[in-house]
């Protein structure tokens, strides 16, 4: 959703109220702001409603919740005792970064303290040798490029937002971008991750050497959401940037043989540096916007990127051209320039603010499934746009098979709001289907916590409590986010079967 | 349901109720590695074979039990390969152990360790449960990544009943070139050239010879050679498989213990031991009768940690863990296996 404005009250989340949310209590704020002030100065507390209504909620702006106390540490003395004093008065605590994300893992608890990390914005050291940064959680994504790109070095995950995202979200969210196909996630480039336990103790996961003693708890804090620890800093690997970068951009008169050319260019033994593809929606949308050279007339548009030497880069970018070329590509330009080659991907990269451009508000949807699919789940959400009337454009990362798909509607059309989620849920409810998962990259949130129903047995959801408890006995990091109760998922799948044929549609359910 | 798994099912609930020690076993190809094992054997090669395998998904689902050749001999029809080339030490290792051993070869830090590579995984818990955690696809954020922390946990949390990894297209070229240096020389270089864009696969040092691998497009490699120098080596995937096999003449046996150092990369010589280096100065391979505390507060303070492989003391083979990780682990441990019965003491002593 890109603009603020009153959401109606019939979203699914508010049909079954979400832990924490509610009116603040007065009596347990005074007293948390009191324990808090033992240790932190003033300006590092906020709790008057002028003052932490900024913080109500993230890069989904469809849920808010204004926090009960934001406070925002200095220094990890004052994470480790902010946790403490939390643990000793039972108070759950909401870690967050830039708040760029856009599943609402940094949703405030009402009844909580919302941790912003944003003081944490230091590179603490840049080792050329080992080819490693040191950052604390608050330093943007891009800006650890910005620091070592004199090095001949950048860090690789590339997430959309990474001009505003911080380090410590993409932990939490183990992001992407559009590069991973290659150079993996977050959980690839992360080597250490340090943070501050529920009860306040100071802990290392992974490390600077290839490995670490006992149990790789760091694919478990990479991608937790905010809900095992609180970061305070990490090691980040940094890899060279290459000689030389190609994309070659393709057209294709029909999105099924897009899809075809995608796995073939996986069958023929080659991982480009990136392989992207936009539907015709997609491309109109961003074109007048950007000004990128996309083929309007094409059905979908694939970009697909070669990085190295400038030998390998020749030899690959011929090899995929033949492969694109006995595909049925119908047009193919290959950058010429690196000003050409930003721009090809300046389209892509734009492609959600040019969305939010011609509706009023977009739906962000992140399913990932089998690459050899791809054509038969477009063709189901196109009839899904019919069946729903409302638009949708479709980029996606088409070589992980990470479909985002952007369901437009109009927030201020109570209707369409619910037709849009309605929508969204089946897109996720079809990743699922066809063997895939409701979240590829944007993480669970409080947006995606029922499907986690659908792709999750009982057991296996039980399970990640279990490695929840393993952490934070007492469930105070983050509580109520990524992992559905089964109380929860027993009234989902009432509310589910039963969706658009409920009588009082809006009266509270529990 | 699986009537194999089914059995094996049967035979966890039974011996949770009646709190009796499992020792879980594949191929037994790695039953020297990790604390002495104890316990009923538990055979898991009745869990056996590839489920699933699209090579344009670049995803292989396979059950516990199957052998690793055979595996790799699937994947190679292909021109596909599991790219962190995991030791089989010997012909009976099976993919399950591979995973839960978690050791990775030569391409370890071009390609990534185990876990890069595990997508999913279904896990026998403790409780009979059979647990699905991530998929088969590339990316996936839903849910706790368990599957990609079973790696290193030596079948401590449950045993590995299948697992989808990630698999790549072997690369086209491969040049390995050899070097002359000092250890100090070749940990600076191996790092200089790890900073810059070449395709280097593998390195490793051993008495005053650095090997590097090359491997990718043709013109890369022979590009990559032009400009590096160094002497080209015949028959170098022979020496690479020595390596990972520990069939190389430094691991014969007769030296004290073998001890398996992790420091980061650029760490300069620790002076331990005979010293066969890997992965860029990441992975040492030390051979020494010196104290264990000695080693280890030596490595530490290097930032790493030291695991005793072969040999040496097997109730303390792993680095110890600081409290506040310790209780972490303990309380994993007794989530997944609350009755305390796979693989007992194989990692950590239990209290």
């Amino acid at each position: 959703m890109n603009a603020p404005r009153t959401i109606p009250s019939k979203m699914l989340g508010e049909r079954i109220p979400l832990e924490g949310t509610g009116a603040v209590d007065i009596e347990r704020q005074r007293t948390v702001v009191a324990a808090l002030r033992t240790f932190l100065p003033d300006h590092c507390i906020l709790w008057r409603e002028e003052d932490t209504r900024p913080y109500e909620c993230d890069g989904l702006t469809l849920y808010r919740q204004v926090p009960m106390v934001v406070a925002l540490p200095e220094t990890e003395e004052q994470v480790a005792r902010i946790a403490r004093a939390c643990f000793d008065l039972d108070v759950p605590i909401v870690p967050r970064g830039a708040g760029t994300g856009l599943s609402g893992g940094a949703l405030p608890h009402g009844q909580g303290v919302l941790l912003s990390l944003a003081k944490f914005n230091r590179i603490v050291q840049i080792d050329p040798l080992a080819r490693t940064a040191v950052v604390q959680p608050g330093v943007r994504n891009s800006a650890i490029s910005e620091a070592v790109a004199h090095l001949g070095l950048y860090y690789a995950p590339d997430p959309s937002s990474q001009i505003a995202c911080t380090i410590g979200g993409n932990i939490a969210e183990n992001s992407g971008g559009v590069h991973c196909l290659k150079y993996g996630l977050t959980l690839q480039n992360v080597l250490r991750v340090r943070g501050v336990t529920v009860d306040g103790e100071v802990v290392e996961v992974g490390s600077e050497a290839p490995d670490a003693p006992g149990y790789d708890l760091l694919p478990l804090v990479v991608g937790c959401e905010g809900m095992l620890l609180v970061i305070t800093e990490a090691t980040v690997k940094l890899v060279p940037k290459p000689l030389k970068q190609q994309v070659i951009m393709a057209s294709f008169d029909d999105i099924e043989k897009g899809g075809d050319a995608v796995a073939a260019v996986i069958a023929a033994g080659i991982i480009p540096a990136g392989m992207e593809m936009m539907d015709k929606p997609a491309t109109a949308a961003v074109e007048p916007f950007v000004k990128a050279g996309y083929d309007l007339n094409a059905e979908a548009i694939l970009l697909v990127e070669s990085d190295g030497t400038p030998e390998e880069v020749a030899e690959e970018i011929e090899r995929i051209e033949a492969v694109l070329r006995a595909k049925g590509a119908t047009q193919l330009a290959v950058s010429q320039s690196e000003p050409e080659r930003l721009r090809y991907w300046a389209g892509r990269k734009a492609a959600f603010p040019a969305v939010g451009r011609i509706s009023p508000d977009y739906y962000c949807m992140d399913g990932t499934i089998p690459r050899k699919r791809l054509g038969e789940v477009l063709k189901a959400i196109a009839a899904m746009e019919k069946k729903y009337d409302l638009r949708c454009a479709n980029v996606f990362h088409a070589g992980d098979g990470n479909l985002h798909p952007l369901i437009m509607f109009d927030a201020n059309d109570p209707d369409s709001v619910v037709r849009a989620e309605e929508f969204g849920f089946e897109i996720l409810e079809l990743s699922i289907a066809v063997g895939g998962t409701v979240t590829g990259e944007h993480g669970v949130g409080v947006e995606k916590v029922h499907q986690m129903c659908l792709q999750f047995d009982p057991a296996t959801l039980e399970s990640f409590f279990a490695v929840k408890r393993a952490f934070d006995p007492p469930g105070l990091l983050n509580p109520g986010k990524a992992i559905p109760t089964l109380n929860r998922c027993a009234e989902y799948g009432k509310m589910h079967v039963h969706a658009g044929a409920l009588k009082f549609p809006e009266l509270p359910r529990f | 349901m699986d009537p194999t798994l089914q059995a094996l099912q049967e035979r966890v609930r039974a011996a949770a109720a009646a709190k009796t020690p499992l020792m879980i076993t594949g191929g037994g190809a790695k039953a020297f590695y990790g604390n002495e094992p104890r316990g009923e054997a538990l055979d898991v090669r009745s869990v056996s074979g590839i489920v699933d395998y699209e090579p344009t998904e670049l995803v292989v689902t396979v059950r516990g039990g199957t052998p690793l050749a055979e595996l790799e001999a699937r994947l190679a029809e292909q021109s596909q390969m599991l790219p962190f080339e995991p030791p089989h030490f010997g012909p009976t290792a099976t993919v399950g152990g591979a995973v839960a051993a978690g050791l990775a070869g030569p391409r370890r830090m071009a390609a990534g360790a185990v876990r890069d590579f595990v997508l999913g995984a279904r896990l026998l818990d403790g409780r009979g449960n059979v647990l699905s955690f991530g998929g088969r696809v590339m990316k996936n954020v839903a849910g706790y990544d368990v599957a990609r922390a079973l790696p290193g946990s030596l079948g401590t949390l449950g045993v590995i009943v299948e697992a989808s990894l990630k698999v790549l297209p072997r690369p086209v070229a491969e040049q390995t070139l050899l070097f002359e240096m000092n250890e100090a020389e070749s940990i600076r270089r191996a790092n200089e050239w790890g900073g810059q864009p070449l395709p280097i696969s593998a390195t490793a040092w051993c008495g005053g010879q650095l090997y590097v691998r090359l491997s990718g497009a043709a013109a890369g490699v022979q590009a990559a050679h032009a400009k590096m120098g160094g002497s080209p080596v015949p028959e170098a995937a022979l020496l690479w498989a020595e390596l990972r096999e520990q069939a190389h003449g430094f691991f014969q046996p007769g030296h004290g213990t073998l001890w398996r150092v992790a420091v980061p990369p650029t760490t300069g010589p620790l002076d331990l031991g005979a010293t066969l280096v890997e992965w860029n100065g990441g992975q040492r391979w030390v051979w020494s009768d010196a104290p264990t505390e000695k080693i280890r507060a030596r490595v530490e303070a290097a930032g790493g940690h030291a695991t005793q492989f072969r040999g040496g003391d097997r109730r303390s083979t792993f680095h110890p863990l600081p409290p506040a990780l310790a209780a972490i682990h303990r309380r994993l441990k007794a989530e997944f296996d609350p009755a305390g019965i796979f693989n007992p003491g194989r990692l950590y002593a239990e209290p």
